[in-house]
Protein backbone atom coordinates (compact mmCIF):
# COMPACT_ATOMS: atom_id res chain seq x y z
CA UNK A 1 0.00 0.00 0.00
CA UNK A 2 1.28 3.42 -0.89
CA UNK A 3 0.15 6.67 0.82
CA UNK A 4 0.65 9.71 -2.01
CA UNK A 5 0.57 13.33 -0.23
CA UNK A 6 0.21 16.27 -2.36
CA UNK A 7 -1.17 19.91 -1.76
CA UNK A 8 -4.57 18.79 0.59
CA UNK A 9 -4.57 15.56 -1.08
CA UNK A 10 -4.09 12.54 0.64
CA UNK A 11 -4.79 8.90 -1.37
CA UNK A 12 -3.77 5.21 -0.53
CA UNK A 13 -2.98 3.10 -3.46
CA UNK A 14 -2.73 -0.72 -2.95
CA UNK A 15 -2.09 -1.11 -7.14
CA UNK A 16 0.57 1.20 -7.01
CA UNK A 17 4.32 0.09 -7.29
CA UNK A 18 7.34 1.65 -5.61
CA UNK A 19 11.14 0.64 -5.63
CA UNK A 20 13.76 3.42 -4.55
CA UNK A 21 12.94 6.45 -6.17
CA UNK A 22 10.52 5.27 -8.29
CA UNK A 23 6.86 5.24 -7.79
CA UNK A 24 4.41 3.82 -10.73
CA UNK A 25 0.74 4.61 -11.10
CA UNK A 26 -1.33 4.28 -13.49
CA UNK A 27 -3.88 7.27 -14.83
CA UNK A 28 -6.65 6.85 -13.14
CA UNK A 29 -4.86 7.00 -9.74
CA UNK A 30 -2.74 9.91 -11.10
CA UNK A 31 -5.44 11.73 -11.79
CA UNK A 32 -7.16 11.12 -8.29
CA UNK A 33 -3.76 11.71 -6.37
CA UNK A 34 -2.70 15.01 -7.84
CA UNK A 35 -5.52 16.24 -9.87
CA UNK A 36 -3.38 16.31 -12.92
CA UNK A 37 -4.48 13.79 -15.89
CA UNK A 38 -2.00 11.66 -18.18
CA UNK A 39 -2.76 12.17 -21.89
CA UNK A 40 -1.26 11.35 -24.85
CA UNK A 41 0.31 14.86 -25.22
CA UNK A 42 1.54 14.84 -21.20
CA UNK A 43 0.50 15.63 -17.92
CA UNK A 44 -2.28 17.93 -17.74
CA UNK A 45 -4.02 20.25 -15.65
CA UNK A 46 -6.60 23.08 -17.01
CA UNK A 47 -4.98 24.24 -20.13
CA UNK A 48 -1.54 23.56 -19.14
CA UNK A 49 0.39 20.27 -20.30
CA UNK A 50 3.55 19.05 -19.16
CA UNK A 51 5.18 16.77 -21.83
CA UNK A 52 6.49 13.18 -21.34
CA UNK A 53 10.40 13.57 -22.03
CA UNK A 54 11.71 11.83 -25.21
CA UNK A 55 13.26 8.86 -23.05
CA UNK A 56 14.29 5.36 -23.57
CA UNK A 57 11.59 2.88 -23.60
CA UNK A 58 10.26 2.22 -20.01
CA UNK A 59 11.93 4.79 -18.82
CA UNK A 60 8.47 7.12 -17.80
CA UNK A 61 5.98 5.11 -19.30
CA UNK A 62 6.04 1.21 -18.81
CA UNK A 63 2.58 -0.93 -19.55
CA UNK A 64 0.33 1.38 -18.47
CA UNK A 65 1.74 2.78 -16.00
CA UNK A 66 3.50 6.14 -15.37
CA UNK A 67 7.29 6.52 -13.62
CA UNK A 68 5.06 9.75 -11.50
CA UNK A 69 8.12 10.66 -9.63
CA UNK A 70 10.70 11.34 -12.38
CA UNK A 71 8.34 13.09 -14.34
CA UNK A 72 7.60 15.01 -11.35
CA UNK A 73 11.54 15.79 -10.36
CA UNK A 74 12.31 16.69 -13.86
CA UNK A 75 9.63 19.61 -14.10
CA UNK A 76 12.02 20.83 -11.10
CA UNK A 77 9.74 19.60 -8.07
CA UNK A 78 10.61 17.65 -5.21
CA UNK A 79 9.79 14.57 -4.31
CA UNK A 80 10.16 12.61 -1.08
CA UNK A 81 9.50 9.75 0.23
CA UNK A 82 10.31 7.27 3.88
CA UNK A 83 13.29 4.13 4.13
CA UNK A 84 10.52 2.04 2.95
CA UNK A 85 9.38 4.10 -0.29
CA UNK A 86 5.33 3.49 1.29
CA UNK A 87 4.86 7.34 1.61
CA UNK A 88 5.46 9.85 -0.61
CA UNK A 89 5.01 13.38 -0.95
CA UNK A 90 4.82 15.42 -4.47
CA UNK A 91 5.68 18.76 -2.94
CA UNK A 92 5.27 21.93 -5.26
CA UNK A 93 8.02 23.50 -6.63
CA UNK A 94 9.93 26.69 -5.58
CA UNK A 95 9.16 28.14 -9.38
CA UNK A 96 5.32 27.23 -9.25
CA UNK A 97 5.08 28.73 -5.91
CA UNK A 98 6.21 31.97 -7.36
CA UNK A 99 4.92 32.15 -10.32
CA UNK A 100 1.73 31.61 -8.41
CA UNK A 101 2.22 34.68 -5.48
CA UNK A 102 3.65 37.03 -8.28
CA UNK A 103 0.31 37.24 -9.72
CA UNK A 104 -1.03 38.51 -6.18
CA UNK A 105 -3.72 36.54 -6.79
CA UNK A 106 -4.09 34.98 -3.01
CA UNK A 107 -3.44 31.34 -3.36
CA UNK A 108 -6.64 29.50 -2.64
CA UNK A 109 -7.01 26.54 0.33
CA UNK A 110 -9.29 24.76 2.22
CA UNK A 111 -8.60 23.77 5.73
CA UNK A 112 -11.18 22.64 8.58
CA UNK A 113 -12.05 24.18 12.06
CA UNK A 114 -12.50 22.31 15.04
CA UNK A 115 -15.50 20.54 13.97
CA UNK A 116 -13.84 19.70 10.81
CA UNK A 117 -16.39 21.84 8.59
CA UNK A 118 -13.87 23.10 5.35
CA UNK A 119 -13.38 26.92 5.00
CA UNK A 120 -11.81 27.96 1.57
CA UNK A 121 -10.25 31.16 1.32
CA UNK A 122 -12.23 31.85 -2.20
CA UNK A 123 -15.62 31.52 -0.56
CA UNK A 124 -14.31 35.08 1.84
CA UNK A 125 -14.41 37.30 -1.81
CA UNK A 126 -16.41 40.22 -1.41
CA UNK A 127 -14.93 40.41 2.39
CA UNK A 128 -11.55 41.84 2.76
CA UNK A 129 -9.95 39.01 4.67
CA UNK A 130 -7.33 39.10 7.54
CA UNK A 131 -5.44 35.98 7.02
CA UNK A 132 -3.39 35.72 9.87
CA UNK A 133 -1.41 32.49 11.46
CA UNK A 134 -0.81 31.87 15.33
CA UNK A 135 0.05 28.56 16.99
CA UNK A 136 0.24 26.96 20.61
CA UNK A 137 4.19 26.70 20.72
CA UNK B 1 -6.66 36.89 19.80
CA UNK B 2 -8.28 39.30 17.31
CA UNK B 3 -11.78 39.17 18.62
CA UNK B 4 -11.73 42.98 19.64
CA UNK B 5 -10.54 44.04 15.94
CA UNK B 6 -12.99 41.78 14.56
CA UNK B 7 -15.98 42.78 16.54
CA UNK B 8 -15.01 46.60 15.92
CA UNK B 9 -14.23 45.80 11.77
CA UNK B 10 -16.71 43.04 10.80
CA UNK B 11 -19.41 45.61 9.77
CA UNK B 12 -16.93 47.09 7.62
CA UNK B 13 -16.86 43.88 5.14
CA UNK B 14 -13.78 42.90 6.89
CA UNK B 15 -13.04 39.63 8.42
CA UNK B 16 -10.64 37.76 10.64
CA UNK B 17 -9.72 34.14 8.90
CA UNK B 18 -7.27 32.75 11.94
CA UNK B 19 -5.04 29.85 10.86
CA UNK B 20 -3.29 27.71 13.75
CA UNK B 21 -0.07 26.25 12.11
CA UNK B 22 -0.74 23.52 14.81
CA UNK B 23 -2.10 20.00 15.60
CA UNK B 24 -5.60 20.15 16.75
CA UNK B 25 -5.33 18.63 20.07
CA UNK B 26 -2.46 21.52 20.69
CA UNK B 27 -5.01 24.51 19.47
CA UNK B 28 -7.92 23.17 20.91
CA UNK B 29 -8.28 24.01 24.41
CA UNK B 30 -7.02 27.82 23.02
CA UNK B 31 -9.70 28.48 20.53
CA UNK B 32 -12.24 27.13 22.98
CA UNK B 33 -10.94 29.67 25.35
CA UNK B 34 -11.39 32.21 23.81
CA UNK B 35 -14.15 31.33 21.34
CA UNK B 36 -13.94 33.68 18.94
CA UNK B 37 -16.92 34.64 16.77
CA UNK B 38 -14.14 34.64 13.49
CA UNK B 39 -13.40 31.17 11.54
CA UNK B 40 -10.70 29.27 13.52
CA UNK B 41 -8.88 27.01 10.98
CA UNK B 42 -6.45 24.50 11.89
CA UNK B 43 -3.30 23.86 9.75
CA UNK B 44 -1.92 20.61 11.24
CA UNK B 45 0.41 20.36 7.87
CA UNK B 46 1.58 23.18 7.35
CA UNK B 47 0.04 23.93 3.87
CA UNK B 48 -0.32 27.53 4.00
CA UNK B 49 3.41 27.82 5.59
CA UNK B 50 4.06 26.14 1.95
CA UNK B 51 1.48 28.00 -0.18
CA UNK B 52 2.68 31.68 1.05
CA UNK B 53 6.04 30.69 2.20
CA UNK B 54 5.30 31.85 5.86
CA UNK B 55 7.83 31.34 8.37
CA UNK B 56 6.89 32.16 12.00
CA UNK B 57 3.63 32.82 13.61
CA UNK B 58 2.07 35.82 13.99
CA UNK B 59 2.53 36.51 9.97
CA UNK B 60 -0.82 38.12 8.40
CA UNK B 61 -1.42 38.71 4.83
CA UNK B 62 -3.99 41.27 3.76
CA UNK B 63 -6.19 40.04 1.10
CA UNK B 64 -8.81 42.51 -0.96
CA UNK B 65 -12.34 41.62 -1.77
CA UNK B 66 -10.90 40.52 -4.96
CA UNK B 67 -8.91 38.04 -3.48
CA UNK B 68 -6.17 39.72 -4.07
CA UNK B 69 -2.90 40.36 -2.22
CA UNK B 70 -2.72 43.77 -1.15
CA UNK B 71 -0.18 43.17 2.12
CA UNK B 72 1.93 40.09 1.97
CA UNK B 73 2.83 37.92 4.58
CA UNK B 74 4.42 40.12 7.38
CA UNK B 75 4.50 40.01 11.19
CA UNK B 76 1.50 40.80 13.04
CA UNK B 77 2.21 43.09 15.32
CA UNK B 78 5.05 41.59 17.24
CA UNK B 79 8.63 42.66 17.93
CA UNK B 80 11.61 41.59 19.44
CA UNK B 81 11.27 42.76 22.66
CA UNK B 82 11.17 39.52 24.45
CA UNK B 83 15.03 39.06 23.17
CA UNK B 84 15.57 41.57 26.24
CA UNK B 85 14.11 39.37 28.91
CA UNK B 86 15.74 38.68 32.21
CA UNK B 87 15.65 34.54 31.42
CA UNK B 88 15.47 33.80 34.81
CA UNK B 89 12.77 36.24 36.08
CA UNK B 90 11.09 36.57 32.44
CA UNK B 91 11.31 40.17 33.11
CA UNK B 92 11.05 43.12 30.13
CA UNK B 93 12.57 46.48 30.50
CA UNK B 94 9.75 48.71 30.66
CA UNK B 95 11.50 50.83 27.48
CA UNK B 96 11.30 48.10 25.68
CA UNK B 97 7.85 47.01 26.40
CA UNK B 98 6.56 50.70 25.83
CA UNK B 99 8.34 50.22 21.97
CA UNK B 100 6.37 46.60 22.02
CA UNK B 101 2.73 48.42 22.46
CA UNK B 102 3.46 51.01 20.47
CA UNK B 103 4.82 48.95 17.13
CA UNK B 104 1.53 46.59 18.18
CA UNK B 105 -0.35 49.49 18.29
CA UNK B 106 0.21 50.87 14.98
CA UNK B 107 0.20 47.61 13.47
CA UNK B 108 -3.63 46.98 14.33
CA UNK B 109 -4.20 50.68 13.55
CA UNK B 110 -2.93 50.18 10.13
CA UNK B 111 -5.38 47.00 10.05
CA UNK B 112 -8.41 49.31 11.12
CA UNK B 113 -7.50 52.11 8.44
CA UNK B 114 -7.77 49.49 5.69
CA UNK B 115 -10.60 47.54 7.14
CA UNK B 116 -12.53 51.20 7.02
CA UNK B 117 -11.38 53.06 4.10
CA UNK B 118 -9.94 50.27 1.14
CA UNK B 119 -8.42 50.81 -0.85
CA UNK B 120 -7.73 54.52 -0.27
CA UNK B 121 -5.77 53.51 2.64
CA UNK B 122 -1.93 54.37 3.11
CA UNK B 123 -1.61 50.97 4.03
CA UNK B 124 -2.70 49.11 1.38
CA UNK B 125 0.08 48.71 -1.42
CA UNK B 126 -0.02 49.15 -4.85
CA UNK B 127 1.52 46.20 -7.81
CA UNK B 128 4.60 47.54 -7.93
CA UNK B 129 5.25 47.85 -3.85
CA UNK B 130 3.13 44.32 -3.08
CA UNK B 131 5.53 42.42 -5.85
CA UNK B 132 8.52 44.53 -4.12
CA UNK B 133 8.00 43.23 -0.76
CA UNK B 134 6.99 39.43 -1.47
CA UNK B 135 9.32 36.85 -0.37
CA UNK B 136 9.40 33.75 -2.89
CA UNK B 137 10.74 30.59 -2.19
CA UNK B 138 14.11 28.97 -3.08
CA UNK B 139 14.09 25.11 -4.32
CA UNK B 140 15.37 24.23 -0.72
CA UNK B 141 12.40 25.84 0.45
CA UNK B 142 9.98 23.80 -1.78
CA UNK B 143 12.21 20.44 -0.68
CA UNK B 144 11.98 21.51 3.01
CA UNK B 145 7.82 21.62 3.22
CA UNK B 146 7.62 17.92 1.12
CA UNK B 147 10.19 16.66 4.12
CA UNK B 148 8.44 18.79 6.95
CA UNK B 149 5.16 17.24 5.17
CA UNK B 150 6.65 13.75 4.86
CA UNK B 151 7.58 14.17 9.03
CA UNK B 152 4.61 15.26 10.39
CA UNK B 153 3.01 12.22 8.47
CA UNK B 154 5.39 9.47 9.68
CA UNK B 155 4.99 10.99 13.21
CA UNK B 156 1.13 10.29 12.94
CA UNK B 157 2.14 7.10 11.92
CA UNK B 158 3.83 6.47 14.50
CA UNK B 159 7.44 6.17 13.16
CA UNK B 160 9.32 8.67 15.26
CA UNK B 161 12.66 8.14 14.48
CA UNK B 162 12.01 8.41 10.93
CA UNK B 163 9.93 11.03 11.42
CA UNK B 164 12.19 13.36 13.30
CA UNK B 165 15.00 12.89 10.60
CA UNK B 166 12.96 13.97 7.97
CA UNK B 167 12.46 17.20 9.76
CA UNK B 168 15.84 17.68 10.75
CA UNK B 169 16.61 17.61 7.24
CA UNK B 170 13.68 20.28 6.65
CA UNK B 171 14.78 22.70 9.42
CA UNK B 172 18.76 22.30 7.86
CA UNK B 173 16.98 23.16 4.10
CA UNK B 174 15.14 25.98 5.36
CA UNK B 175 16.78 27.39 8.78
CA UNK B 176 14.76 30.88 8.72
CA UNK B 177 11.34 28.32 9.18
CA UNK B 178 10.86 29.03 12.93
CA UNK B 179 6.91 27.55 12.18
CA UNK B 180 8.67 24.28 11.29
CA UNK B 181 11.64 24.18 14.12
CA UNK B 182 9.09 25.54 16.87
CA UNK B 183 6.62 22.34 15.72
CA UNK B 184 9.15 20.16 15.62
CA UNK B 185 11.29 21.02 19.14
CA UNK B 186 10.31 19.22 22.53
CA UNK B 187 7.58 21.57 24.40
CA UNK B 188 8.05 22.18 27.99
CA UNK B 189 5.01 21.65 30.81
CA UNK B 190 3.06 25.15 29.10
CA UNK B 191 3.44 23.63 25.52
CA UNK B 192 6.20 26.26 24.16
CA UNK B 193 9.30 25.25 22.78
CA UNK B 194 11.00 28.01 24.57
CA UNK B 195 14.04 26.11 26.34
CA UNK B 196 17.81 26.18 26.31
CA UNK B 197 17.69 25.33 22.76
CA UNK B 198 15.27 27.86 21.53
CA UNK B 199 17.46 30.73 23.21
CA UNK B 200 20.24 29.22 21.76
CA UNK B 201 19.04 29.42 18.70
CA UNK B 202 17.43 33.14 18.69
CA UNK B 203 21.03 34.42 20.38
CA UNK B 204 22.39 32.52 16.94
CA UNK B 205 20.43 35.07 15.04
CA UNK B 206 22.77 38.10 16.06
CA UNK B 207 21.65 41.36 14.53
CA UNK B 208 19.03 39.37 12.40
CA UNK B 209 15.16 39.57 13.72
CA UNK B 210 12.95 36.81 14.96
CA UNK B 211 10.39 38.80 13.82
CA UNK B 212 11.37 41.08 10.92
CA UNK B 213 9.57 44.34 11.38
CA UNK B 214 6.38 44.82 9.36
CA UNK B 215 7.34 48.34 8.07
CA UNK B 216 3.64 49.85 8.49
CA UNK B 217 3.51 53.72 8.16
CA UNK B 218 4.02 55.46 10.85
CA UNK B 219 0.94 57.99 12.02
CA UNK B 220 3.32 61.11 11.31
CA UNK B 221 3.73 60.26 8.06
CA UNK B 222 0.26 59.40 7.58
CA UNK B 223 -1.00 62.56 8.95
CA UNK B 224 1.89 64.26 6.00
CA UNK B 225 0.27 62.15 3.40
CA UNK B 226 -3.15 63.85 3.92
CA UNK B 227 -1.91 67.08 2.04
CA UNK B 228 0.94 66.09 0.25
CA UNK B 229 1.45 62.82 -1.70
CA UNK B 230 3.06 59.93 0.33
CA UNK B 231 7.19 60.44 -0.52
CA UNK B 232 8.01 57.11 0.99
CA UNK B 233 6.55 53.67 2.68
Amino acid sequence: MITLLHEERQTRWPEAAARGDELWLDGQAIEQATGWTWKPEGLCRDDVCVPLPRAPEGEFVRDDRLNLAALWRRSGQPVVHDAASRTWVLGTGAAQRSAALATLQAPDFALPDLDGRLHQLSSYRGKKVFLATWASW
Amino acid sequence: MWQSLFDELKDHGFTVLAVAMDQPEAARPWIEAAAPAYPCLIDGEHHLADLYNLVNVPQAVWIDEQGRIVRPPETAGSTDGFRAMDRKTFAIPDVVIAERNRIKTLYFDAVRDWAQRGTASVHVLDEGRAAAKLKLPQATIAEAHARFRLGLHLLRQGQADEAQAQMAQAIRLHPDSWTMWRQAAAKNERGLAAGPEFWARVDALGARPYYEPADIAGSAEKTLSATSPPTRT
